[in-house]
């Protein structure tokens, strides 16, 4: 059966893209804020392009952080994508400036710290072996566009969990998280709904294991 | 692991076809756009750029149209201009299935609306196209144009540059419209003259003839390189040029 997923709409940009590109990788898409929609499908991706405080302001608008939250408790699937990703840590630095996010995960968005900002294009990702996200695609390029991202992993596990699987990428010289594998809570710094048949293969492995 | 070097196809759509002539005069139909953008994305393209040079306002639906059937087969990144204004003809551009706006006169008219469309949608969204040519009475001595480069602003081109990348321009489009059309090769000094002042990244466009001209632009301070005709005249395919750019050492996907 083909698994229903909804792409959350919480403002503006791009998500045409997405809702094609995960229509092409086997999901029945539906774009909507709706919160009970959003809680019953089987998956749930979060998008986000531009500032971190004003996506958290839509997402707070929406009940967002709270959704995410209640679908994480009960294990069910949840995707970030790039601002999407970033919302997930507990704070993100602008201008100085720290705001909350959804706090899944400790840590702290901040400014990349590069010669060439923001870093736009195809960068290589260094990817855990066991990796389900990059299952066939573990060394392919994938589609960045950020000047923002998570520098230093700050999660404590003690052995007795799983440790999430964690993805990191570098731009010149500064290495940030390029995506988390966390049980039912997976996330993006990369746009895979741009990264050609990549990407798209990276959202078909999420949505097969919906 | 380094970003790579992106490799761009041109698409200019009047009225819904692709055209291409030298420095923008003689215009001529050379094909589909949806059909050359998915064969483009075969080959490898890194990215696509659609300009609309439609000049009536009722005609450039056609350009949305072209940028939603394209969104709908081809999942890399979409970048659109042609009478962007402001925020308004940005959130329609989104919503048709763009991923960046490129804006060129609107902001030379008005430069507040830069950081307008970059408070809205971050600054990512936006690639300021500059469209510059030598002109020794500038202190730069390169000059930004418009109309294709037949008029001129009396803006100096670096100047420009750099105020548009404070404003928040997240990339800039450098059009050398004294290479344009002629297969010459790029603008090299133009390149590095931008580069030199802004930390964003640069897209070097006009000049380019050959596979071998290539490497010489990214040398040059270039973070992706844009080109219409020899793509849409089979005479370079986007393997090829990438082929040429590994060759030279520089990262491709």
């Amino acid at each position: 059966m083909t698994p229903r997923v909804v792409l959350f709409d919480y403002g503006s940009g791009n998500l045409r893209s997405a809702e094609r590109a995960l229509t092409h990788a086997g999901a029945l898409v539906e774009v909507t804020s709706d919160y009970d929609t959003s809680l019953d499908a089987a998956g749930l991706v979060v998008p986000g392009v531009g500032a971190f405080a004003a996506c958290m302001e839509g997402l707070r608008a929406r009940r967002g952080p709270e959704l995410i939250g209640r679908r994480l408790s009960g294990g069910r699937p949840v995707l970030g994508i790039c601002v999407g990703h970033q919302v997930l840590f507990e704070h993100g630095v602008e201008h100085g400036v720290a705001s909350s996010g959804c706090g899944e995960w400790p840590g702290r968005v901040e400014g990349l710290s590069a010669s060439t900002l923001p870093h736009i294009g195809w960068n290589t990702v260094e990817t855990p072996t066991g990796s389900r996200m990059f299952e066939g695609v573990e060394n392919e390029r994938f589609y960045f566009v950020h000047s923002y991202a998570v520098r230093r992993w700050e999660l404590v596990t003690d052995g007795r969990t799983r440790a999430p699987l964690v993805s990191w990428s570098r731009h010149e010289h500064d290495p940030f998280v390029a995506a988390v594998e966390n049980g039912p809570l997976w996330a993006t710094q990369f746009h895979p709904e741009k990264s050609g048949a990549a990407g798209t293969k990276l959202l078909a492995n999420w949505v097969q294991q919906l | 692991m380094t970003v790579a070097i992106r490799v761009i196809p041109c698409l200019d759509v009047d009225q819904g076809r692709v055209v291409k002539g030298v420095n923008f005069e003689g215009l001529r139909d050379v094909g589909d756009p949806v059909e050359m953008a998915r064969r483009y994305d075969a080959e490898g393209a890194d990215e696509l750029t659609f300009l609309d040079v439609t000049a009536s306002k009722e005609l450039r639906a056609a350009v949305l149209d072209v940028v939603r059937r394209t969104a709908e087969q081809v999942f890399i990144p979409l970048t659109v201009g042609g009478g962007v204004r402001g925020a308004a003809d940005v959130d329609t551009l989104l919503r048709a299935g763009a991923d960046k706006a490129a804006i060129n006169t609107g902001a030379l008219e008005r430069p507040e609306v830069i950081a307008e469309i970059a408070h809205r949608f971050g600054r990512q969204v936006l690639v300021l196209s500059v469209d510059a040519r030598r002109a020794g009475d500038m202190a730069s001595g390169f000059e930004v144009t418009t109309h294709g480069g037949s008029r001129s602003t009396g803006v100096d081109a670096l100047d420009w540059a750099r105020r548009g990348a404070e404003l928040g321009a997240g990339e800039i489009l450098l059009n050398a419209m004294d290479a344009d059309g002629t297969q010459q090769g790029f603008d090299l000094e133009l390149i590095a003259a931008v580069r030199s002042v802004v930390t964003v990244p640069v897209i070097a466009s006009g000049g380019a003839g050959e596979a071998a001209d290539f490497a010489p632009a990214v040398e040059a301070g270039a973070d992706a390189v844009l080109a219409a005709s020899v793509f849409h005249d089979g005479r370079l395919s986007v393997s090829a040029v990438k082929a040429a750019l590994a060759e030279a050492g520089h990262p491709v996907r």
